[in-house]
């Protein structure tokens, strides 16, 4: 059995972020990185089925730069056997339909019997790369999911989607198929500090576009949309921000609640 | 290429409002994209819905009968397929919801349109264009479509009002091979635990986030809750990590509240959860980071250490 786990490392802005003159993006002194929360989730649901099954292979595969091999890191330090990123400096601006191209075409090499994505990531919030992602290998594929049960070798998962208002639908789905993984499934596992230095031992292949029978042109034809500009949201009212201490907030928003509540 | 191809949702039988917000955000763009908007519903039961589609502003319902009892992703996407092959619009509209997010992006990489996500805002400038979130909603990104003689988008649930008053469309079944498509099978429907509150009847909520930390420091917040007369209410990631039952999650995936005041500490203001909060009447929000989205809707902020506030407020409600 083998299960792959796309993953992202995500890019979280400090609290005084500055844009680039131009617009077209953030300065990234003030960017911090780590592995996508949802993709922690999908790495345990893999983790767990291969631990199960007593067999398997669960492989992290990422779209990023250098710095993605942290996430990759992070990955092989819970458990995953091997990992492969991919990166070519064509995909600096890769919208989410390029990404779900790209990582088509290292996750068909695998041929996996499932693919685990997380929801969304925390930073572009699409919650489309996984779907994208199962279209182009013709994989069947349930989004958002709260829960699974799946034997090494079935031809059927069974699997929760988590629907609005926490409204739960049962569904069974043809395998191999990509799930994408709701965060709460499970409890994310930590790696203690001999995993983490044995994760450096694990194989990470680093593949370039034309290692996988791409090119810049694949990216760019395959792009959803064009980002023209980038800029802070519109205040629209906003919040009337309470300045002065603590004491001094709490004892306005005591006044805002009773005047409130007396209403 | 022209109009505008609007995706109705259904579930149980019933309408999600989802569909009238989409048929709203159609009819900004109406003229623009060449002056016709369609509504599609793909359901076992589309022809029910039919009337209930046909708006001021819409032109024709088209429906397809679903073979699968509930939505199937994989019937809708071919489905879709189908529509955007035969109707050829400019622009295709579905929500952000997590039906959606089942095929629309599937059906974004096989028909190869323009795509984009969770969109707040749309325009038009020779072709559509849009607005979203960056950076966890930090930032606003503009997106336009260039090369894509059709475009689908992926609109965020209340981000339009719901388009209302009757109109004449008339409602045209569409008939789509469907019978092969399906490849995951209903099994059941599980209603949310109830809880032991309802927090969508409390007219004042203290909502706690992942700012408060450690689970080991809920109590002092249940004590606060008790001694403000609020009825206490967390964000997902509470829930996630096993601390609160979901019966107290507010949210997408938890309970739409509309109380008179909502105190959030320590909730940056992720989408889902803004989705379900942002009709408070009052939201006062405390947070450390003073880029956090919760700001954005809230009516009062305070940016700052979230314990020594609710330490201090303690004291008012004696």
């Amino acid at each position: 059995m083998r299960i792959v786990v796309p993953v992202k490392q995500v890019a979280a802005l400090d609290d005084e972020f500055e844009l680039l003159d131009d617009g077209a993006g953030v300065d990234p002194d003030f960017v911090e990185r780590d592995l996508n929360e949802w993709d922690t989730f999908s790495l345990e649901a893999a983790l767990l089925l291969s631990g199960a099954a007593g067999e398997g292979e669960v492989v992290a595969v990422s779209v990023g730069d250098d710095e993605a091999s942290e996430a990759l890191l992070t990955c092989l330090a819970k458990g995953a056997d091997r990992a492969v990123r991919i990166w070519d400096d064509a995909l600096q601006d890769a919208d989410v339909l390029s990404v779900a191209r790209v990582l088509a075409a290292a996750v068909e090499r695998e041929s996996p019997d499932l693919v685990l994505c997380g929801v969304q990531s925390s930073d572009a919030v699409n919650g489309a790369t996984g779907v994208a992602l199962a279209a182009h290998l013709g994989l069947p594929h349930v989004a958002v999911v709260s829960g699974l049960q799946y034997d090494a070798g079935s031809g059927t998962a069974m699997v929760e989607r988590e629907l609005e208002g926490g409204l739960i639908e049962v569904v069974t789905i043809r395998c191999p198929a990509l799930l994408t993984i709701q965060t709460g499934i499970n409890e994310p596992r930590y790696a203690n500090l001999r995993a983490i230095k044995q994760a450096r031992e694990k194989p990470m292949d680093e593949l370039a576009l034309s290692d996988l029978g791409l090119d810049d042109e694949a990216v760019t034809a395959t792009a959803g949309a064009r980002r023209r500009r980038l800029r802070p949201p519109e205040s629209g009212g906003g919040a009337e921000i309470i300045e002065g201490s603590s004491a001094e907030a709490a004892a306005r928003i005591a006044d805002i609640v009773k005047e409130r509540m007396s209403g | 290429m022209s109009g505008v191809l609007v995706v109705a949702e259904t579930r149980r039988g019933e309408l999600r409002d989802v569909s009238l917000e989409l048929i709203g955000a159609a009819r900004t763009v109406k003229d623009a994209a060449g002056g016709r908007i369609a509504v599609a519903v793909v359901a076992a039961d589309a022809e029910a819905h039919a009337g209930a589609l046909a708006l001021d502003g819409v032109d024709e319902v088209l429906t397809v009968t679903s073979p699968a009892p509930h939505f199937e992703p994989h019937v809708t996407q071919r489905a879709l397929e189908a529509l955007i092959g035969s109707e050829r619009p400019s622009l295709v509209l579905v929500g952000h919801t997590i039906d959606s997010l089942g095929f629309a992006p599937a059906v974004a990489v096989s028909a190869g349109l323009g795509f984009a996500s969770d969109v707040t805002a749309l325009g038009w400038d020779d072709g559509p264009t849009a607005a979203r979130g960056a950076y966890g909603d930090k930032l606003v990104a503009e997106l336009d479509f260039p090369g894509r003689e059709t475009t689908l988008l992926m609109v965020r649930a209340g981000a339009f009002e719901p388009a209302e008053g009757p109109g004449q469309a008339p409602a045209r079944a569409v008939d789509v091979e469907l019978g092969d498509a399906a490849a995951s099978e209903h099994v059941e429907f599980r209603e949310a635990a109830a809880g032991d509150v309802d927090i969508t009847k409390a007219d004042f909520l203290l909502s706690i986030g992942r700012g408060i930390e450690d689970k080991d420091n809920i109590p002092q917040f249940e004590e606060l809750a008790e001694k403000l007369g609020a009825t206490l209410s967390v964000s997902r990631p509470l829930v996630d990590a096993g601390w609160m039952s979901n019966a107290r999650q507010v949210g997408q995936s938890g309970k739409t509240v509309k109380p008179k005041v909502y105190l959030a500490l320590g909730i940056s203001g992720a989408v889902q959860h803004l989705a379900g909060m942002q009709k408070a009447d009052t939201i006062i929000a405390v947070n450390s980071d003073p880029e956090a989205p919760i700001f954005s809707v809230a009516h009062y902020g305070v940016v700052g250490d979230l314990f020594e506030v609710a330490e201090a407020l303690d004291s008012h409600f004696d």
